[in-house]
Protein backbone atom coordinates (compact mmCIF):
# COMPACT_ATOMS: atom_id res chain seq x y z
CA UNK A 1 0.00 0.00 0.00
CA UNK A 2 2.43 2.91 0.99
CA UNK A 3 4.68 1.56 -2.08
CA UNK A 4 2.18 2.19 -4.32
CA UNK A 5 1.66 5.69 -2.61
CA UNK A 6 5.14 6.36 -3.31
CA UNK A 7 5.05 5.06 -7.22
CA UNK A 8 2.16 7.32 -7.54
CA UNK A 9 4.16 10.07 -6.23
CA UNK A 10 6.90 9.85 -8.35
CA UNK A 11 4.95 9.20 -11.17
CA UNK A 12 2.95 12.52 -10.14
CA UNK A 13 6.07 15.01 -9.38
CA UNK A 14 7.71 14.21 -12.34
CA UNK A 15 4.71 14.80 -14.22
CA UNK A 16 3.99 18.93 -14.49
CA UNK A 17 0.41 18.48 -14.46
CA UNK A 18 0.78 18.51 -10.85
CA UNK A 19 2.74 21.92 -9.69
CA UNK A 20 0.46 23.50 -12.55
CA UNK A 21 -2.51 22.46 -10.83
CA UNK A 22 -1.45 22.82 -7.68
CA UNK A 23 -0.49 26.36 -8.69
CA UNK A 24 -4.17 27.48 -9.80
CA UNK A 25 -5.90 25.58 -6.84
CA UNK A 26 -3.48 27.82 -4.51
CA UNK A 27 -4.26 30.90 -6.55
CA UNK A 28 -8.44 30.44 -6.44
CA UNK A 29 -7.79 29.60 -2.89
CA UNK A 30 -6.08 33.37 -2.13
CA UNK A 31 -8.52 34.38 -4.16
CA UNK A 32 -11.54 33.21 -2.14
CA UNK A 33 -9.69 34.00 1.12
CA UNK A 34 -9.51 37.77 0.35
CA UNK A 35 -13.39 37.88 -0.65
CA UNK A 36 -14.06 35.26 2.32
CA UNK A 37 -12.70 38.31 5.44
CA UNK A 38 -13.54 41.44 3.12
CA UNK A 39 -10.81 42.00 0.68
CA UNK A 40 -8.32 42.89 3.37
CA UNK A 41 -5.14 43.90 1.53
CA UNK A 42 -2.43 41.99 3.66
CA UNK A 43 -4.69 38.92 2.23
CA UNK A 44 -3.42 39.47 -1.25
CA UNK A 45 -4.18 36.53 -3.19
CA UNK A 46 -0.33 36.28 -4.73
CA UNK A 47 1.40 36.71 -1.24
CA UNK A 48 -1.27 33.53 -0.15
CA UNK A 49 -0.57 31.71 -3.66
CA UNK A 50 3.68 31.95 -2.83
CA UNK A 51 3.03 31.33 1.12
CA UNK A 52 0.95 27.82 0.48
CA UNK A 53 3.36 27.04 -2.39
CA UNK A 54 6.37 27.67 -0.40
CA UNK A 55 5.39 25.57 2.13
CA UNK A 56 4.38 22.61 0.08
CA UNK A 57 7.55 22.35 -1.85
CA UNK A 58 8.93 22.46 1.21
CA UNK A 59 7.16 20.02 2.90
CA UNK A 60 7.29 17.85 0.07
CA UNK A 61 10.77 18.25 -0.35
CA UNK A 62 10.84 19.57 -3.98
CA UNK A 63 13.28 21.80 -6.13
CA UNK A 64 12.18 25.14 -7.69
CA UNK A 65 12.94 23.37 -10.80
CA UNK A 66 10.59 20.81 -10.45
CA UNK A 67 7.63 22.80 -9.47
CA UNK A 68 8.84 25.35 -12.31
CA UNK A 69 8.82 22.31 -14.86
CA UNK A 70 4.39 22.94 -14.12
CA UNK A 71 4.53 26.27 -13.23
CA UNK A 72 6.56 27.50 -16.27
CA UNK A 73 3.00 27.52 -18.54
CA UNK A 74 1.42 29.89 -16.09
CA UNK A 75 4.95 32.26 -16.30
CA UNK A 76 4.69 31.92 -20.37
CA UNK A 77 1.78 33.80 -20.19
CA UNK A 78 3.77 36.90 -18.82
CA UNK A 79 5.27 37.98 -21.99
CA UNK A 80 1.90 38.09 -23.96
CA UNK A 81 0.12 39.49 -21.10
CA UNK A 82 3.02 42.67 -21.22
CA UNK A 83 2.84 42.77 -24.87
CA UNK A 84 -0.76 43.05 -24.11
CA UNK A 85 -0.44 46.29 -22.21
CA UNK A 86 -0.10 48.15 -25.65
CA UNK A 87 -4.41 47.56 -25.70
CA UNK A 88 -5.28 49.48 -22.36
CA UNK A 89 -2.26 52.08 -22.78
CA UNK A 90 -3.68 53.31 -26.43
CA UNK A 91 -7.06 53.42 -25.21
CA UNK A 92 -5.91 56.10 -22.86
CA UNK A 93 -3.51 57.52 -25.22
CA UNK A 94 -5.76 60.94 -25.39
CA UNK A 95 -5.55 61.01 -21.51
CA UNK A 96 -1.59 60.46 -21.56
CA UNK A 97 -1.21 63.09 -24.03
CA UNK A 98 -3.12 65.86 -21.70
CA UNK A 99 -0.84 64.85 -18.70
CA UNK A 100 2.74 63.91 -20.67
CA UNK A 101 4.61 66.67 -18.48
CA UNK A 102 3.17 65.98 -15.20
CA UNK A 103 4.09 61.77 -16.10
CA UNK A 104 7.55 62.86 -17.12
CA UNK A 105 8.11 64.89 -13.76
CA UNK A 106 6.91 61.90 -11.59
CA UNK A 107 8.30 59.45 -13.28
CA UNK A 108 11.60 61.23 -12.90
CA UNK A 109 11.06 62.04 -9.33
CA UNK A 110 9.41 58.68 -8.17
CA UNK A 111 12.29 56.65 -10.10
CA UNK A 112 15.23 58.78 -7.68
CA UNK A 113 13.12 58.03 -4.86
CA UNK A 114 12.61 53.96 -5.72
CA UNK A 115 16.76 53.71 -5.79
CA UNK A 116 17.44 56.22 -3.24
CA UNK A 117 15.19 54.70 -0.51
CA UNK A 118 16.06 51.37 -0.65
CA UNK A 119 19.52 52.18 -0.64
CA UNK A 120 19.92 54.56 1.78
CA UNK A 121 17.46 52.37 3.94
CA UNK A 122 19.53 49.08 3.29
CA UNK A 123 22.92 51.09 3.88
CA UNK A 124 21.28 52.54 7.71
CA UNK A 125 20.35 49.26 8.46
CA UNK A 126 23.61 47.60 8.47
CA UNK A 127 23.11 46.19 4.56
CA UNK A 128 26.28 45.65 3.33
CA UNK A 129 27.53 47.27 -0.43
CA UNK A 130 27.08 44.28 -2.49
CA UNK A 131 23.17 44.46 -0.32
CA UNK A 132 22.81 47.63 -1.40
CA UNK A 133 24.08 47.06 -5.35
CA UNK A 134 21.41 44.06 -5.13
CA UNK A 135 18.17 46.05 -3.86
CA UNK A 136 19.04 49.19 -5.98
CA UNK A 137 17.05 48.16 -8.96
CA UNK A 138 14.10 46.60 -7.13
CA UNK A 139 11.44 48.72 -7.64
CA UNK A 140 11.65 47.67 -11.90
CA UNK A 141 10.09 44.75 -13.64
CA UNK A 142 11.68 41.65 -12.92
CA UNK A 143 13.90 41.13 -16.62
CA UNK A 144 15.57 44.67 -16.31
CA UNK A 145 16.52 44.74 -12.79
CA UNK A 146 18.23 41.84 -13.21
CA UNK A 147 19.92 43.22 -15.88
CA UNK A 148 20.82 46.29 -13.96
CA UNK A 149 21.47 43.92 -11.39
CA UNK A 150 24.75 42.06 -12.77
CA UNK A 151 26.11 45.42 -14.52
CA UNK A 152 26.18 46.99 -11.27
CA UNK A 153 28.10 44.01 -9.07
CA UNK A 154 24.88 42.98 -7.29
CA UNK A 155 23.19 39.64 -7.21
CA UNK A 156 20.73 38.94 -9.95
CA UNK A 157 19.44 36.10 -8.30
CA UNK A 158 18.49 37.77 -4.92
CA UNK A 159 16.95 41.42 -6.99
CA UNK A 160 14.69 38.99 -8.39
CA UNK A 161 13.19 37.94 -5.36
CA UNK A 162 13.72 41.83 -4.03
CA UNK A 163 11.42 42.75 -7.14
CA UNK A 164 8.90 40.14 -6.40
CA UNK A 165 8.12 41.02 -3.13
CA UNK A 166 8.73 44.93 -3.74
CA UNK A 167 5.81 44.12 -5.59
CA UNK A 168 3.86 42.87 -3.28
CA UNK A 169 4.57 45.22 -0.54
CA UNK A 170 3.49 47.90 -2.92
CA UNK A 171 0.03 46.51 -3.78
CA UNK A 172 -0.56 45.42 0.20
CA UNK A 173 0.19 48.60 1.28
CA UNK A 174 -0.12 50.80 -1.55
CA UNK A 175 -3.71 51.74 -1.42
CA UNK A 176 -3.26 52.60 2.45
CA UNK A 177 -0.40 54.57 1.59
CA UNK A 178 -2.10 56.99 -1.40
CA UNK A 179 -5.22 57.41 0.75
CA UNK A 180 -3.12 58.18 3.61
CA UNK A 181 -1.13 61.16 1.63
CA UNK A 182 -4.54 62.10 0.27
CA UNK A 183 -3.53 61.15 -3.32
CA UNK A 184 -7.14 60.25 -5.31
CA UNK A 185 -6.06 60.95 -8.53
CA UNK A 186 -6.80 58.55 -10.57
CA UNK A 187 -3.55 59.27 -13.26
CA UNK A 188 -1.48 59.75 -10.16
CA UNK A 189 -2.39 56.46 -8.42
CA UNK A 190 -1.84 54.30 -11.61
CA UNK A 191 1.92 56.35 -12.02
CA UNK A 192 2.71 55.23 -8.06
CA UNK A 193 1.70 51.43 -8.32
CA UNK A 194 3.58 51.17 -11.73
CA UNK A 195 6.99 53.20 -10.64
CA UNK A 196 6.91 51.53 -7.67
CA UNK A 197 5.82 47.84 -7.82
CA UNK A 198 6.02 47.42 -12.11
CA UNK A 199 3.87 44.30 -13.09
CA UNK A 200 2.37 43.30 -10.14
CA UNK A 201 1.40 46.73 -9.27
CA UNK A 202 -0.08 47.24 -13.17
CA UNK A 203 -1.97 44.04 -12.19
CA UNK A 204 -3.40 45.48 -8.99
CA UNK A 205 -4.20 49.05 -10.67
CA UNK A 206 -5.78 47.32 -13.44
CA UNK A 207 -8.50 45.68 -11.62
CA UNK A 208 -9.27 48.74 -10.04
CA UNK A 209 -9.70 51.33 -12.74
CA UNK A 210 -9.09 51.45 -16.35
CA UNK A 211 -7.62 54.56 -16.36
CA UNK A 212 -4.86 53.62 -13.04
CA UNK A 213 -4.10 50.43 -14.96
CA UNK A 214 -2.97 52.01 -18.09
CA UNK A 215 -0.79 54.62 -16.24
CA UNK A 216 0.17 52.29 -14.04
CA UNK A 217 1.17 50.37 -17.46
CA UNK A 218 2.95 53.63 -18.68
CA UNK A 219 4.96 54.02 -15.59
CA UNK A 220 6.24 50.47 -15.44
CA UNK A 221 7.30 50.68 -18.66
CA UNK A 222 9.24 54.07 -18.40
CA UNK A 223 10.78 53.00 -15.32
CA UNK A 224 12.05 50.14 -16.07
CA UNK A 225 14.00 52.56 -19.52
CA UNK A 226 14.92 54.80 -16.96
CA UNK A 227 16.33 53.27 -13.88
CA UNK A 228 18.60 51.24 -16.39
CA UNK A 229 20.20 54.72 -17.82
CA UNK A 230 20.12 56.39 -14.38
CA UNK A 231 21.32 53.75 -12.26
CA UNK A 232 24.85 53.32 -13.63
CA UNK A 233 25.41 56.66 -14.11
CA UNK A 234 24.02 57.65 -10.56
CA UNK A 235 27.22 54.88 -9.21
CA UNK A 236 29.56 56.39 -11.07
CA UNK A 237 29.51 59.44 -9.65
CA UNK A 238 29.12 58.39 -6.12
CA UNK A 239 32.83 56.41 -6.85
CA UNK B 1 -9.32 35.08 -31.50
CA UNK B 2 -6.30 32.97 -32.75
CA UNK B 3 -5.49 35.72 -35.14
CA UNK B 4 -4.98 38.53 -32.32
CA UNK B 5 -3.57 35.95 -30.11
CA UNK B 6 -0.68 35.24 -32.97
CA UNK B 7 -0.19 38.98 -33.34
CA UNK B 8 0.75 39.65 -29.54
CA UNK B 9 3.47 36.18 -29.87
CA UNK B 10 4.32 38.32 -33.10
CA UNK B 11 5.09 41.60 -31.18
CA UNK B 12 6.76 39.73 -28.59
CA UNK B 13 8.83 37.76 -30.78
CA UNK B 14 10.18 40.48 -32.83
CA UNK B 15 10.60 42.10 -29.44
CA UNK B 16 12.97 39.25 -28.02
CA UNK B 17 14.63 39.36 -31.12
CA UNK B 18 15.79 43.14 -30.92
CA UNK B 19 16.68 42.45 -27.40
CA UNK B 20 19.02 39.36 -28.71
CA UNK B 21 20.45 41.12 -31.69
CA UNK B 22 20.88 44.96 -29.87
CA UNK B 23 22.00 43.52 -26.64
CA UNK B 24 19.61 46.45 -25.16
CA UNK B 25 18.95 45.72 -21.61
CA UNK B 26 15.07 45.96 -22.14
CA UNK B 27 12.89 42.97 -22.29
CA UNK B 28 11.50 41.55 -25.26
CA UNK B 29 7.74 41.70 -24.37
CA UNK B 30 8.49 45.53 -23.13
CA UNK B 31 9.79 46.20 -26.50
CA UNK B 32 6.77 44.16 -27.69
CA UNK B 33 4.26 46.73 -26.24
CA UNK B 34 5.97 49.46 -27.91
CA UNK B 35 5.40 48.17 -31.45
CA UNK B 36 1.84 47.03 -30.82
CA UNK B 37 1.15 50.48 -29.59
CA UNK B 38 2.70 52.09 -32.20
CA UNK B 39 0.54 49.71 -34.68
CA UNK B 40 -2.82 50.88 -32.94
CA UNK B 41 -1.51 54.22 -32.82
CA UNK B 42 -0.77 54.62 -36.42
CA UNK B 43 -3.20 52.70 -37.98
CA UNK B 44 -5.92 54.26 -35.26
CA UNK B 45 -8.12 50.61 -35.47
CA UNK B 46 -8.85 48.82 -32.43
CA UNK B 47 -9.66 44.98 -33.47
CA UNK B 48 -12.80 44.35 -30.62
CA UNK B 49 -11.30 40.59 -30.05
CA UNK B 50 -7.57 41.61 -30.09
CA UNK B 51 -8.91 43.68 -26.53
CA UNK B 52 -11.37 40.18 -25.86
CA UNK B 53 -7.68 38.11 -26.19
CA UNK B 54 -5.93 41.53 -23.75
CA UNK B 55 -8.91 41.07 -21.51
CA UNK B 56 -8.77 37.63 -20.83
CA UNK B 57 -4.87 38.14 -20.39
CA UNK B 58 -5.06 40.91 -17.95
CA UNK B 59 -8.13 39.49 -15.71
CA UNK B 60 -6.10 36.61 -14.45
CA UNK B 61 -2.60 38.73 -14.41
CA UNK B 62 -1.93 38.81 -10.23
CA UNK B 63 -1.69 35.06 -10.94
CA UNK B 64 0.79 34.82 -13.66
CA UNK B 65 3.43 36.56 -10.77
CA UNK B 66 2.82 33.48 -8.33
CA UNK B 67 5.73 31.04 -10.11
CA UNK B 68 8.16 34.06 -10.47
CA UNK B 69 7.50 34.43 -6.57
CA UNK B 70 7.87 31.12 -5.62
CA UNK B 71 11.52 31.44 -7.02
CA UNK B 72 12.40 33.44 -3.21
CA UNK B 73 12.70 29.41 -1.85
CA UNK B 74 15.68 29.42 -3.56
CA UNK B 75 17.21 32.23 -1.35
CA UNK B 76 15.77 31.83 1.69
CA UNK B 77 19.13 31.18 3.58
CA UNK B 78 20.22 34.73 1.93
CA UNK B 79 17.44 36.61 3.35
CA UNK B 80 17.39 35.35 6.33
CA UNK B 81 20.93 36.46 7.23
CA UNK B 82 20.43 39.85 6.02
CA UNK B 83 16.42 40.50 6.70
CA UNK B 84 16.44 43.69 8.40
CA UNK B 85 17.72 46.12 5.52
CA UNK B 86 15.87 43.59 3.31
CA UNK B 87 12.72 43.93 5.17
CA UNK B 88 13.23 47.92 6.03
CA UNK B 89 14.54 48.74 2.36
CA UNK B 90 11.16 46.30 0.84
CA UNK B 91 8.60 47.77 3.00
CA UNK B 92 9.58 51.62 3.84
CA UNK B 93 11.29 51.95 0.45
CA UNK B 94 8.24 51.19 -1.14
CA UNK B 95 6.18 53.01 0.46
CA UNK B 96 8.16 56.23 0.36
CA UNK B 97 8.12 55.62 -3.44
CA UNK B 98 4.57 55.04 -3.51
CA UNK B 99 3.90 57.92 -1.53
CA UNK B 100 6.34 60.34 -3.37
CA UNK B 101 5.47 59.69 -7.26
CA UNK B 102 1.74 59.79 -6.42
CA UNK B 103 2.15 62.98 -4.73
CA UNK B 104 4.43 64.46 -7.26
CA UNK B 105 2.32 63.61 -10.28
CA UNK B 106 -1.34 64.74 -8.62
CA UNK B 107 0.25 68.38 -7.94
CA UNK B 108 2.09 68.49 -11.20
CA UNK B 109 -1.70 67.53 -12.65
CA UNK B 110 -3.22 70.43 -10.93
CA UNK B 111 -0.43 72.99 -11.60
CA UNK B 112 -0.89 72.09 -15.30
CA UNK B 113 -4.78 71.96 -15.86
CA UNK B 114 -4.98 75.94 -15.01
CA UNK B 115 -2.77 76.36 -17.89
CA UNK B 116 -4.49 73.91 -19.87
CA UNK B 117 -8.24 76.21 -19.03
CA UNK B 118 -6.17 79.59 -20.51
CA UNK B 119 -5.55 77.73 -24.03
CA UNK B 120 -9.35 77.08 -24.47
CA UNK B 121 -11.25 79.78 -25.39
Amino acid sequence: MNGDITQLWVYLSTSPLLWLTVTLLAYQLGVWVFQRFGFSPILNPVLTAVLVLVILLKLTGTEYQAYFKGAQFIHFLLGPATVALAIPLYREVATIRKTFVPILISLVVGSLAAILSAVGIAWALGGERLLLLTLAPKSVTTPIAMGIAEQIGGLPALTAVAVVLTGITGVVIGDLVLNWVRVHDETARGMAFGVASHGIGTAHAMQKSRVSGAFSALAMALNGLLTALLLPALLSLLR
Amino acid sequence: MLGNLTLILLCQLIGETITKVTKLPIPGPVIGMVILFCGLFFSKKMPAELESVAGFLHRYLPLLFVPAGVGVITNLDLMLHSWAPLAGAIIIGTAITVAVTGLVMQMANRRQKPDQQELQP
